[in-house]
């Protein structure tokens, strides 16, 4: 057994290295109830590490030596991925910031960073993995401590109902997943993806029933329809910044691994999983857009617009095109951080005055007009208006769905988007144009805030225009197509 | 850097000064200077352009210059003009110039909309590549909802929302279109005159291709150049808007339709254009009569000002959709005669309902004592929509109706004749209008004590009268130009269709 072969999970270990320093942070800098020593906060320190890890992450080498007979795979991409997703954990530990300093998380805030950075490393080994053990093992890392996040604030019945539905499902899934596993390591005799696509016979019906299990238990953690009953509450449950990182970070990761093992795995299964997606595709869009329109509280509104962005970020799936693999991070990197900026919003809104609902931002334009401004960017992004990112990544996940061929569906996919334009619209006009007797009052977000939404509103306004970003990604791609 | 974007870049300069500005005075001093300097820029453009057309420079496109953007997705950033669009980008100017000084009591926001809206209509003209096309048309719709919405009077919300999703609807087709044409040409490119010329790479689109894509796309572009029955968000959304926003997108926007059908739909897809023109023709020109008929009923001045519109601009896409050389040059002089007009026409009604409080015909008269500056530039605009000689309209409408009528077969000509009758009904809507506003004698207490115009109202006033004349006077310099950019393109549509008449 050559354990060095760990060495080569760079990525994974420097993660690891994170979580070990702040858990010893934890032990020794905050105080505990017991002994009346008050907690310090961590500050700065989850901040800075991460920001760290992402930079070593970018820098060092990419690719790698077989390690453990394939089972953890490293390509430039997946650094790549593993990157944008660290880019989302910082904003979201930026933005936890001021919700860390209540009273009542400020003694478990260790807990808050360990369990998100222990979701995140289950990401990073889905992401890397080359066996189907292993990505079992990274999603499940990935989803059972989210189920602690979701409860974090422990005392609300709300966040226990929540992570109650979130937990139930989310074994239900994996339950169903692990069968298809079982299905084709039967059929197949091996687990490694590179070996299994040659192994695999479209004829066999097993294979197919197994393809359709995997794509049901990853659909949960995507939030696919209809895979999908868990989102809205458990979004609306849980605590802002949590359901900030479940939205993006989770969806994100999700979303990739989907196409790596589609392209690796499932290969030639390509017409049966593009049938497939192209009708959860459009019902996930056309059925989230029409829920989306009906709601009142903001955090459902989200969790209903998150299930809408997942389906069209699953189109860059169509054809398993190397265009669709860098149409697909693109998009995610732009709704990250869209989605990340309305969060942040929403949470400091939440912090400073306890409002949740979409009719209490009515003239918020009057009272916090900055913050009002970027909402705006940052659901324009979302609804795909130029000159804001969000236009450029929905233009080009259409056009490489639009390339393999799958016209009727972009074009199902576009007339969805006026409908989606017009909920965003719904939150512009109430800040904009609707008048309130009570509304939110101004306030000074802080510094930690600042930070983020700077970071959220620089990549709204210039991951689009400075085409750097996508040509980047693209150097890297890779599908069964160009 | 290519002179070009400087189109795009004094707007971005503007939005930049308008957000450091503080104070009234600093937010009126960045407005006039950078229209001023966008109003030069674009009179620079068209004598420079002119200059060099005589000197006897033939190419299709001039100052032309192209960025690599996107370069996997063969994406660039390509701008150059040729006739047309140096006729659109002086009427952009000009109303952009005006549209300021109509809006002095404005805030600043309103005019970071506005110059965003500015940035892009002109950016939409000087582009060259289709991506960069769609995302300026795109840029120039978003800031309706708000300046509406907010700024806007009447059932301000419903109709900024209408106008919002119908045009994004537009959109969504239009960039499905958009995708048929980049990959039914081989994928290599996204310019339009590669793709046209068969060059770099693009080739022929295949016929059943083309049947599929030139419908969509020419809806994508006919809603906002208010095809017949796509046109309903253009009454609600006119009337409600504030005064400059009218002016901005009755003058310029629905423009942005005529000119995206003519550059993008007929002259990428010239046999399916052919083809397919005749249930279009008929769309456009039900869209001419209806309009005019409607505007005959109208009871609110903008409202009659916004059906009038939908039948001009009507007529922009029967005239394109005629397949010759003199039609389409009037549909350009038409873009360009009926922008001015109707920028005159909702500047002056905006004033008119500032002062009296009401856009009702049946409670104004005898304006003609009480405002008698604002009357008479009410009645160069009134008379220029019907058509009258020596006004840009006639000269306009006569090119239309000439060059329809040069077809020679049945079908065209019936429906010619049949949109001539708009020019009837646009007489009854207009001296009915001016009579009983203008004329007559005035019964409301409250109307009498109104003050005529402020100084920079008449400047706005003046500008768009001396426009309308000049080209009505003169138009031949400017027939020319288009001309010479339509000839060309009518010719390389002629290798396809047997129904093109080059000789004027």
């Amino acid at each position: 057994m050559d354990y060095s072969q760990f060495l080569n999970m760079h990525d994974e270990l420097s993660l690891l290295a994170v979580i070990v320093i702040l858990f010893l942070a934890d032990l020794f800098v905050c105080g505990d109830r017991k002994s009346g020593v008050p907690a310090k906060s961590l500050s700065v320190l989850p901040v800075i590490l991460l920001t760290i890890q992402t930079v070593y992450m970018l820098l060092a080498p990419k690719t790698g030596a077989i390690t453990f007979g394939g089972m953890y795979q490293l390509t430039p991409m997946m650094s790549i991925v593993k990157a944008v997703l660290n880019v989302g954990t910082l904003v979201v530990f930026l933005m936890s910031h001021i919700w860390m300093k209540r009273p009542e998380n400020e003694i478990k805030q260790g807990e808050f960073y360990m369990l998100t950075l222990s979701t995140l490393l289950g990401m990073y080994f889905m992401i890397s993995a080359g066996h189907f053990l292993m990505f079992f093992i990274g999603l499940e890392l990935a989803s059972v401590p989210m189920t602690a996040l979701v409860a974090y604030t422990k005392k609300n019945q709300e966040s226990a109902e929540a992570s109650a539905k979130y937990i139930l499902t989310a074994l239900f899934s994996s339950g169903l997943l692990l069968y298809g596993i079982s299905l084709l390591y039967g059929t197949c005799g091996t687990l490694y993806f590179d070996d299994m696509a040659a192994r695999l016979d479209t004829s066999n019906l097993v294979q197919l029933i197994a393809l359709a299990f995997f794509i049901s238990g990853l659909g949960f953690k995507i939030s696919l329809v209809p895979f999908h009953l868990w989102t809205a509450d458990t979004y609306q449950g849980a605590p802002t910044p949590v359901t900030a990182y479940l939205s993006v970070i989770s969806k994100g990761s999700a979303a990739f691994v989907l196409f790596i093992v589609l392209i690796k795995v499932f290969g030639p299964f390509i017409d049966n999983w593009n049938q497939i997606f192209f009708w959860i595709i459009v019902v996930s869009i056309t059925l989230a857009n029409i829920f989306a329109v009906r709601q009142n509280n903001m955090k459902r509104f989200m969790a209903f617009s998150a299930i809408s962005q997942a389906g069209y970020v699953v189109m860059g799936v169509m054809g398993g095109t190397a265009q669709g693999m860098t149409a697909i991070i693109y998009y995610i990197f732009v709704y990250l951080v869209a989605n990340l900026g309305v969060f942040t919003i929403m949470n400091i809104i939440e912090q400073r005055s306890g409002k949740t609902n979409i009719s209490d931002y009515d003239a918020l334009y009057d009272t916090n007009p900055k913050l009002a401004f970027i909402m705006t960017m940052c659901l324009f992004s979302l609804a795909g208006i130029p000159p804001f990112a969000g236009f450029f990544s929905k233009f080009f996940i259409f056009m490489a769905a639009f390339k393999a061929g799958f016209h009727l569906l972009v074009f199902i996919a576009l007339v969805n988007t006026v409908i989606s334009l017009y909920y965003y619209l719904l939150i512009v006009k109430a800040m904009y144009i609707k008048k309130n007797e009570n509304p939110v009052l101004s306030f000074r977000s802080d510094g930690y805030t600042r930070i983020g939404l700077a970071i959220c509103t620089i990549g709204v306004v210039f991951a689009g225009i400075l085409s750097g970003i996508y040509q980047y990604f693209d150097t890297f791609a890779y599908g069964l197509l160009p | 850097m290519n002179f070009l974007s400087l189109f795009v870049l004094i707007p971005l300069a503007m939005m930049l000064g308008l957000w450091l500005a503080k104070g009234t005075k600093g937010i009126r001093a960045v407005m006039v200077v950078g229209s001023s300097a966008l109003l030069a820029l674009s009179i620079v453009l068209t004598v420079k352009f002119l200059t060099d057309r005589a000197d006897g420079n033939t190419a299709e496109m001039l100052y032309t210059a192209a960025y690599n953007w996107f370069s996997p997705l063969h994406i660039q950033y390509a701008v150059g003009v040729d006739g047309i669009s140096v006729a659109m980008l002086l009427l952009s100017g000009v109303i952009v110039f005006t549209g300021t000084f109509v809006s002095w009591e404005m805030p600043k926001e309103y005019f970071l909309w506005f110059t965003l809206l500015s940035m892009g209509v002109f950016g939409f003209f000087i582009s060259i590549d289709m991506f960069m096309m769609f995302m300026f048309y795109e840029i120039a719709l978003i800031p309706m909802y708000l300046l509406i919405g907010v700024w806007g009077t009447g059932p301000k919300e419903y109709a900024a929302m209408k106008l919002t999703l119908m045009l994004m609807g537009a959109s969504a087709f239009l960039m499905c279109g958009i995708f048929g044409i980049f990959y039914g040409a081989g994928g290599q490119t996204m310019n339009i005159m590669d793709i046209a010329n068969h060059v770099n790479g693009a080739h022929l689109i295949a016929l059943g291709q083309q049947y599929i894509w030139f419908p969509i796309t020419f809806v994508g572009f006919g809603v906002l150049g208010a095809l017949f029955p796509f046109h309903t968000w253009s009454p609600d959304g006119h009337s409600s808007a504030p005064t400059a926003v009218s002016m901005l997108h009755a003058g310029v926007l629905m423009k942005l339709g005529g000119y995206g059908c003519f550059r993008i739909a007929i002259y990428l897809m010239p046999q399916a254009a052919n083809e397919l023109s005749w249930i279009f023709l008929i769309l456009a020109g039900t869209g001419v009569v209806y309009g005019a008929l409607s505007a005959c009923v109208q009871t609110d001045l903008k409202y009659l000002n916004a059906y009038s519109s939908v039948s001009h601009c009507g007529m922009v896409l029967f005239a394109i959709l005629m397949l010759t050389t003199t039609a389409s040059t009037g549909a350009v002089i038409q873009m360009l005669s009926h922008g001015l007009m109707t920028a005159l026409f909702f500047a002056i009604i905006g004033m008119i309902y500032h002062r009296a409080g009401t856009r009702d015909i049946r409670e104004l008269n005898g304006l003609m004592r009480i405002i008698p500056f604002l009357a008479v530039g009410f009645a160069i605009a009134g008379l220029a929509n019907l058509g009258l000689p020596g006004l840009s309209g006639f000269v306009a409408e006569m090119t239309i109706f000439v060059g329809s009528f040069q077809n020679a077969d049945a079908f065209h000509r019936i429906l010619t004749i049949l949109a001539t009758t708009s020019i009837v009904a646009a007489a009854v809507y207009i001296l009915r209008m001016i009579g009983k506003i203008l004329y007559g004698v005035n019964v409301n207490p409250e109307h009498a004590k109104i003050h005529d115009a402020h100084w920079e109202e008449r400047l706005a006033v003046i500008v768009l009268i001396f426009c309308i004349a000049g080209i009505g006077l003169a138009p031949s310099w400017i027939s020319h130009m288009i001309e010479g950019s339509v000839g060309p393109m009518m010719q390389h549509i002629g290798h396809f269709t047997s129904q093109c008449n080059p000789f004027l």
